[in-house]
């Protein structure tokens, strides 16, 4: 067995468009997929994420590069010769055939013994809760439960890897948040590596062991939920993943991990934590996420907590809504720049007091670690 | 969907486009018991036509004939017919456009301009005049009909169960037999069944392609008229 489930060695992929030009869909792509890994690709649409996972499965072949499934190059071997499975947006039912019929299709394809077929399609049927549903068609089953029939025809074939493509895309919210925790502790049973495409970052960071972000054919960051959303490598990953507040600047300083940032919209220097190699002069982002950030009333003498801080910015509240949890306030900080911070209702009071109103003037302090310098992109 | 009746007036004016279709067709059904040659005035009821028109071999032989062009034409036409759509349906070339417009033709031109140019065709490549040529007729005019309906069922498939099959490890052959050509069956069918009908009561196009010797069931009776 091969260290890697896939690779993708600096894969390209060339469309013509239809007017006659090219575009490259897929533009040097490189990453390692681990055994038995939750790993999803994760951009906004036309990212190049999808047209990744159908050269995995076969259905496009790279106009440069090479993809490895378990170490063997794939090159233009068809999709019916690979060890990979593929869970389709749209389920790709067979409306023809039952349930049965079609979790039976791969298996019969294989020449699996007719008894065995029986066997292994009641149990694959069993994972997903549809015991009893053999002998239905698709199209007498709800969203939710073709989903499932979907995923028990692919997963019946035993493949060395599950590519999904947005499979939860077509169902409601309830109903997907049900599945992604469902789709996560089936992918712990049957111990698969899963490549999961999809667009909506909150599931990508629910389900995931690793995210690959992507735009524009490129990948911009591999990592673990935690690095994706704690330390983006980039403009576009922060404001991808989660919410966030930016900032533009120039590096003026760099000690160490700190560096030193002047604002370009006001005169200010900002201190934060660089990501990648950040040389002074350099045009940068920094990013503030809503709810890494601490509010202070604007009193104006020594007894101010913040009055040894200088990562300061003075504002009035515009307006706030209250969601439960927190209280999302919108804070004017001149120059016509907003901040938005989230602050968390940790006492329960219906004391009014206890909460910000518009016009309230405040200081948002921004602790070094929480504030991120990063490059565009 | 509601589930309320039409208004009267609705139901009397369909009543009415039934009658207007149907009546005549009743009316021969029924007169062809009459004793009385002439359809005019009703004198008993007999079978004698019937006898008649079972003994008379030249009819027989035009309505095997019949049959057997149209089942024939169906048969290869439905095959074609439903190729074509598929490649229109999967494939961009150049001449894309050229090729869908030219394909329906037949549709379009008169009957009488078709039967003409095949007739023009076969004596130009010297092919003698009979069933087969009127075969080879009705496949042609058949052809467009069947890839006109295929393709509008064709209209909307979704190429991912093809995909899927492949996914699953079927080739290319195994998923069209088992998953595109079941999928589209019922659009094959009903362009089949077009084919049939249209192919079983042509008179135009036969009466230029058929020569001295073959005769089918409309000839026939025109002939007889």
């Amino acid at each position: 067995m091969d260290e890697f489930a896939v690779e993708m060695r600096d894969v390209v992929k060339i469309f013509p468009t239809p007017e006659g030009g090219e575009v490259a869909a897929v533009n040097h792509v490189t990453l390692q997929i681990k055994h038995g890994e939750f790993f999803s690709m994760l951009g906004p649409s036309g990212c190049g994420k999808t047209t990744s996972l159908r050269m995995m499965a076969g259905f496009e072949w790279p106009t440069e590069g090479e993809i490895y499934i378990d170490g063997t190059a794939m090159g233009r071997t068809p999709p019916y010769l690979r060890t990979v499975n593929t869970v389709f947006q749209s389920y790709a039912l067979f409306q023809h055939m039952s349930v049965f019929q079609n979790v039976a299709f791969g298996l019969e394809m294989e020449h699996v013994p007719k008894k065995e077929i029986e066997h292994r399609v009641r149990d694959a049927l069993e994972m997903v809760k549809l015991s009893g549903m053999g002998r239905r068609k698709p199209k007498q089953l709800s969203g939710g439960q073709q989903q499932r029939i979907a995923l028990a025809r692919a997963l019946v074939k035993r493949p060395a890897v599950l590519l999904l493509d947005e499979p939860l895309g077509a169902l409601d919210l309830k109903l997907r948040k049900e599945m992604q925790l469902e789709l996560k502790a089936l992918q712990k049973e049957v111990g698969i590596t899963f490549v999961y495409v999809t667009h909506d970052q909150e599931e990508a960071l629910t389900m995931s062991d690793r995210i690959a972000v992507m735009s524009q054919g490129k990948v911009l960051q591999i990592g673990t939920p935690v690095e994706i959303y704690e330390r983006p490598n980039c403009r576009f990953v922060a404001d991808f993943i989660g919410e966030t507040n930016f900032l533009k600047g120039r590096v003026k300083k760099t000690d160490e991990d700190l560096l030193t940032v002047e604002l370009l919209d006001f005169p200010r220097e900002i201190k934060g934590v660089g990501q990648g190699n950040l040389a002074v002069g350099q045009e940068v982002s920094i990013s503030i996420r809503p709810e890494k950030v601490r509010l202070e009333d604007d009193i104006n003498d020594d007894t101010a907590p913040y009055k040894d801080s200088d990562n300061l910015l003075r504002g009035r509240v515009l307006t706030t809504a209250y969601v439960g949890s927190d209280t999302r306030i919108i804070i004017d900080i001149g120059h016509n720049i907003s901040l938005i911070v989230w602050e968390q209702n940790h006492i329960s009071t219906l004391d009014p007091q206890a909460y910000y109103t518009a016009e309230d003037k405040v200081v948002i302090h921004l602790p070094f670690e929480n504030t991120l310098v990063l490059p565009e992109g | 969907m509601s589930e309320k009746k039409p208004a009267l007036w609705l139901r009397i004016f369909s009543f009415l486009v039934y009658v207007y279709i149907y009546l005549p067709i009743l009316i021969l059904i029924v007169f062809s018991f009459n004793t009385q040659k002439l359809n005019i005035r009703w004198e008993g009821f007999t079978f004698k036509w019937y006898e008649v028109l079972f003994n008379d071999s030249n009819v027989m032989l035009a309505t095997r004939n019949t049959l057997l062009i149209a089942f024939i034409s169906t048969l290869v036409a439905t095959v074609i017919g439903t190729m074509a759509a598929l490649a229109l349906q999967r494939y961009r070339f150049p001449g894309y456009a050229l090729t869908e417009s030219v394909l329906y033709i037949p549709v379009i031109i008169p009957e009488v301009v078709m039967g003409i140019s095949l007739l023009a065709f076969f004596a130009l490549i010297k092919f003698q005049l009979g069933l087969v040529t009127i075969t080879l007729s009705h496949i042609a005019f058949n052809i467009p009909f069947v890839a006109l309906v295929v393709r509008a069922r064709l209209h909307g498939f979704d190429k991912s169960i093809e995909e899927a099959s492949m996914d699953l490890g079927a080739n290319e052959l195994t998923t069209f037999w088992r998953v595109t050509l079941p999928t589209i069956m019922p659009g094959v069918l009903s362009g089949a069944m077009l084919a049939f009908t249209l192919s079983l009561d042509d008179y135009v196009i036969t009466y230029f392609t058929a020569g001295p010797g073959a005769t089918t069931l409309p000839l026939r009776v025109f002939s007889m008229v």
